[in-house]
């Protein structure tokens, strides 16, 4: 661990910090609790999204800090998460209806046999 | 006071490590394709996510590329993953 962190990241970074973790593990709850597939759907994507935004911005200011510059790496990472979960959300809920679709006509075709 | 970002830094290690094991759970016994697909995703997030906070402690930046790699590979991986449970195939002629 680090010797010196200023007041300035100590605070913000320590709430961030918090808060992004039980947000993620409010969304990767939601993985167990939430009953049939549209609605476990929904838990990762927004906890996630959120929790990692919290990490990310608490990961900027302290590797700010310890460089004695401004670090804005994180920026790309947040990036592909922002990009990431929607673009997963929508595919994945359009596979998920047309295998149930797929699966009915093929339930109806093998009760005509 | 670093004593508090210790703190703050291990209560949200403690929480990932639960979220990533929810995420596992839903791995290892979901009903359907696509909830193992949502599992995967879930748990790349989370794992690149415990990366960073690694790279926090450790005050090292070698982390970061790791992180970065990860979230780059699972923005491929879940999109190859859901396209095939959609199509049948990843990449159509």
């Amino acid at each position: 661990m680090t010797t010196q962190l200023p007041l300035w990241v100590t605070i913000p970074g320590s709430l961030l910090l918090v808060i992004g973790g039980l947000l993620t593990l409010i969304g990767s709850l939601g993985l167990i609790r939430l009953r049939g597939f549209s609605a476990r759907m929904h838990g990762p994507s927004l906890g996630n999204t959120l929790g990692g935004g919290c990490v990310l911005i608490a990961s900027m200011l302290t590797s700010s800090a310890l460089l004695d510059r401004i670090v804005l790496h994180e920026i790309i990472i947040a990036a592909c998460i922002l990009i990431n979960s929607p673009i997963t959300a929508m595919l994945l809920m359009r596979a998920a209806s047309y295998r149930a679709i797929a699966r009915k006509q093929n339930d109806r075709a093998a009760a005509s046999d | 006071m670093n004593a508090v970002f210790a703190g703050a830094l291990w209560f949200a290690q403690l929480c990932l490590l639960l979220a990533i094991a929810c995420a596992a759970f839903r791995l290892l016994r979901g009903p359907a394709a696509q909830d193992r697909v949502l599992a995967l995703d879930t748990l790349n997030v989370n794992c690149m996510l415990m990366l960073l906070m690694l790279g926090m402690r450790s005050s090292s930046t070698a982390y970061f590329d790791m992180a970065l790699l990860m979230g780059l590979f699972g923005f491929v991986s879940s999109i190859a993953l859901a396209k095939f449970l959609l199509r049948g195939e990843v990449i159509e002629p």
